[in-house]
Formats: structure tokens, C-alpha cells, sequence
């Protein structure tokens, strides 16, 4: 495996930036040029990099794409959130039409926000494509058809023009797919959701989204602990505080960045990408989330190895 | 678990320590329990002194608040003071520190807390 790129990072519903948001960040970035002038290009740019992230930048707004770069012609997904339009027209500018290409995705879920982006997947109208749709529960087929059906779609399922073809995955057992041993964990989420670890000769990554961890349950502590063991990049719901996920969102399915931080320390993981954002929190909360969450980690460290934290972004590049 | 308690101000203060980690959370549970029965309504506030906690994970940050819930249903007062610089950015991090009444100091406590 190469590298992972998020597509799509945001919780529950794709999220816009409003033009209040937009403004915010052209007077802040003002205010901190202070009437300075630029010579040319480079050193507008060089200080728009000097600016914080939520200043310069967005974490962005497109539900739950994941894709895993690895040693092979095939292309893996995890979940199709908004994230795979973007994902569909990319590969689209690059491999062109026709030519056909082989997608592999892996649904955590059947909730919205991680299939509404599958009638957007361009790759699926193209006849010659191929498309494996790698999941645990037994209505995966059912979920995908029926969003692509009136009333709620214009375009009918049966209009995809590439082939589609599902995998019903056993839970806990590897599956050996691209090259990968691809191995998925049920997770605590209403309706179930799994989490999945792809592992390559020398690389991992565990892609564990819509996931609740119930702080009194030491038993599936220790089942994820094994899970995440040693992984290069763990990609965790850390939609909540912990004292949310605790309290009153309870039994909502999701998680923090506390419990991301330990797990993956407990586990010895290399770094941790912290994803399913809330869709309430703008960039400065988000920031402000990914600081603490940085410092929370260096604290707690004691005497292992550091474990790296970041915030996924749309548009993030994590080379392994 | 052994956890010291001595009475200053009419509060009941109970001295913990050490890392209050998943290990030991259920530990801490039952160590707890027969505080928290007496903590109802017209009983003594229990006080959780914690300048000697160096660690707390979120197993044991859930035992706090289970404590404070138990104490609310029966109109009792529980609270903790005197965090660590390091254990108190653990409460504010998880924003248990907006779910459990926490003082600065054992004295800030009992002048809020005693009689
Ligand atoms: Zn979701
Ligand atoms: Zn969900």
C-alpha cells in the first residue's frame, strides 16, 4: 500500500461552507497581512502556508470516501459518501473513457451518508468498468438499488452500464482481495456497522468509521486493540467529546478522540487520522479538536513510541 | 483500592491516587460504592481529592461520571478537586470537566460544599 487519500471526511451529512464562513476567513487572513504587499505569486502563497489551516483552508464538507492506493491496478474504496463524486470524476480525467478499470469498495454501512454518493460515481455509467461492492450485511445489494429508484433518484439502478457485482464478506475471517488480506470487524452501530483491516507485506491500515465504544466494555477494548494492532494509519470516528459519546449521545454510534487516542496507543499504532467529523463544528472547532486531540496524545504517551495524529481533510494525501 | 478518607468542613473527602486507568476502573467502582450510598440529600458531600492522580483514561473518567449521576438521582453532592495541570486538561480534552463539578482545590471545595 502507498498512500490514502480522503475524499470525503465529514459525519452524518455533506456540510457547506456558508459565505459567513468564507468572509471569516478573508478578514482573518487580512488582519494578519497587516497592509503587507506582495511582490508576486510565490509569496502570496508562501503566506497564505503560513496561516492556520482554518484560516487558509477547510476541512471540507463530502460524507464518508476513503481510497487506498496500493501496488495494484485496481482501485480500493472504503464507503461511498459525497466524497466518491469527486472520487468517480478524478478517475475519470485520468484513466479516461473507455478504459475499463476495476473498482473495489468496501461499505462499512448501509446509512446514507456512506452510499449517497454511489449514483454520483460516474465510473459506474461506463460499460467496461467493473465494479466489486465488498460488504457485511446480508441487504447490501438491496441498500444500493434502493436509492437508485424512484421516487428518490432519477436514474434507475438498472441504468448502471458497468458491472457491478457484491461480495458478502464473513466477518473476522481475512479475505485476500488486490493483493491485500482484507479483514472486516463488526462494530457497534445501530443496523451494525464493520470496520475494515487491509494489510499488505509491509503495510497496514484499518478504516473503522461509525463506531461506538462502550467505556465499561473491556472486552471489545481489547477485540480493537487487536484490531488496530501496530496499524500504519487507523482511520477513527471521532465524531464527539468523550463526555458526548458518554452521555447524552450515548447509544448514537459514535465515538471520540479520546478513545482514538487510546486504542491506537494501546495498540501500538503509527498514526491516527481523525474522521467522521461533526457536521456542527466548523474549521476552528475542528482545529481546535485536532490541537487538543495532538496534545491529549502527547501527555499520555509516557514511554512509548509517539503515535502521530492528524485531521483528515477532503483532499488529504497520507503517504504510508 | 485503598482510598483514605478524612472530614474537613462537614465534607466527606476521599483521597485518590496513582494512574485510574481501564485496569482498574471496576476497582474503583466498588471502592466507591459504599461512599456513594451515603450520598444523598441531607448526608455529607463526598469530595473526591485528586492531587494524587497522575493519569485518567476514559474507563475511569466514565466512573466519575456514573458517580456524579448516582449522586444527583439521589440529591447528594459529589464533586472533585484539586487536579493535576496534566489531569485537568485530560477533563477539559474530553469535556469531563463540563459533566462533573470540579474545584480547584480541596479548600475552594469545602467553602463551597460545607457548612
Ligand atoms: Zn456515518
Ligand atoms: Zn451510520
Amino acid at each position: 500500500m502507498k498512500q490514502v487519500v480522503f475524499w470525503g471526511t465529514r459525519g452524518s451529512l455533506p456540510t457547506a461552507m456558508t459565505s459567513h464562513d468564507i468572509r471569516e476567513k478573508i478578514v482573518s487572513a487580512l488582519v494578519t497581512a497587516n497592509g503587507r504587499s506582495f511582490r508576486n505569486r510565490a509569496a502570496i502563497d508562501e503566506f497564505v502556508d503560513s496561516l492556520p489551516f482554518a484560516v487558509s483552508s477547510t476541512f471540507g464538507g463530502n460524507s464518508s470516501c476513503v481510497e487506498i492506493v496500493a501496488d495494484c491496478p485496481e482501485h480500493i474504496i472504503c464507503d461511498m459518501g459525497s466524497g466518491a463524486r469527486p472520487l468517480g470524476q478524478a478517475k475519470i480525467a485520468r484513466f479516461g473513457v473507455p478504459n475499463p478499470q476495476t473498482y473495489h469498495i468496501f461499505v462499512s454501512h448501509l446509512h446514507w451518508d456512506h452510499l449517497m454518493g454511489f449514483p454520483f460515481f460516474t465510473p459506474m455509467y461506463i460499460p467496461g468498468n467493473r465494479i466489486v461492492i465488498h460488504g457485511c450485511h446480508a441487504q447490501l445489494e438491496e441498500a444500493i438499488r434502493l436509492q437508485m429508484r424512484a421516487p428518490c433518484f432519477p436514474v434507475d439502478y438498472s441504468q448502471a452500464g458497468a458491472k457491478i457485482e457484491f461480495d458478502l464478506m464473513t466477518p473476522g475471517k481475512p479475505h485476500f482481495i488486490c493483493g491485500l488480506n482484507v479483514t472486516p470487524k463488526l462494530q457497534l452501530h445501530a443496523g451494525d456497522s464493520y470496520g475494515y483491516r487491509f494489510d499488505s507485506v509491509d503495510k497496514s491500515v484499518v478504516y473503522s468509521t461509525d463506531s461506538e465504544h462502550k467505556l465499561d466494555d473491556i472486552e471489545s477494548f481489547d477485540e480493537f486493540i487487536r484490531f488496530f494492532d501496530k496499524a500504519d494509519l487507523v482511520i477513527f470516528d471521532a465524531m464527539y467529546s468523550l463526555a458526548e459519546a458518554a452521555s447524552v449521545k450515548s447509544d448514537w454510534g459514535h465515538s471520540s478522540n479520546v478513545v482514538g487516542v487510546e486504542l491506537c496507543q494501546a495498540a501500538a499504532a503509527k498514526k491516527l487520522a481523525l474522521f467522521h467529523h461533526e457536521p456542527i463544528h466548523d474549521d476552528k472547532q475542528l482545529s481546535r479538536l485536532f490541537a487538543e486531540t495532538r496534545r491529549l496524545e502527547q501527555i499520555t504517551r509516557g514511554e512509548r513510541a509517539p503515535l502521530e495524529i492528524v485531521s483528515a481533510y477532503d483532499g488529504l494525501i497520507v503517504e504510508l | 483500592m485503598n482510598l483514605p478518607i478524612r472530614e474537613q468542613s462537614g465534607v466527606l473527602i476521599v483521597e485518590v491516587g496513582g494512574r485510574i486507568d481501564h485496569s482498574i476502573a471496576e476497582e474503583f467502582t466498588r471502592a466507591l460504592e459504599p461512599l456513594l450510598a451515603n450520598c444523598r440529600q441531607g448526608q455529607a458531600p463526598v469530595l473526591l481529592d485528586f492531587s494524587g492522580v497522575i493519569y485518567i483514561s476514559s474507563a475511569g473518567l466514565r466512573v466519575l461520571m456514573m458517580a456524579s449521576r448516582q449522586a444527583k438521582a439521589q440529591q447528594g453532592s459529589f464533586a472533585i478537586a484539586a487536579l493535576t495541570p496534566l489531569v485537568q486538561e485530560v477533563f477539559t480534552i474530553s469535556r469531563f470537566n463540563l459533566i462533573v463539578p470540579c474545584y480547584a482545590s480541596v479548600d475552594a471545595a469545602c467553602k463551597v460544599l460545607g457548612k
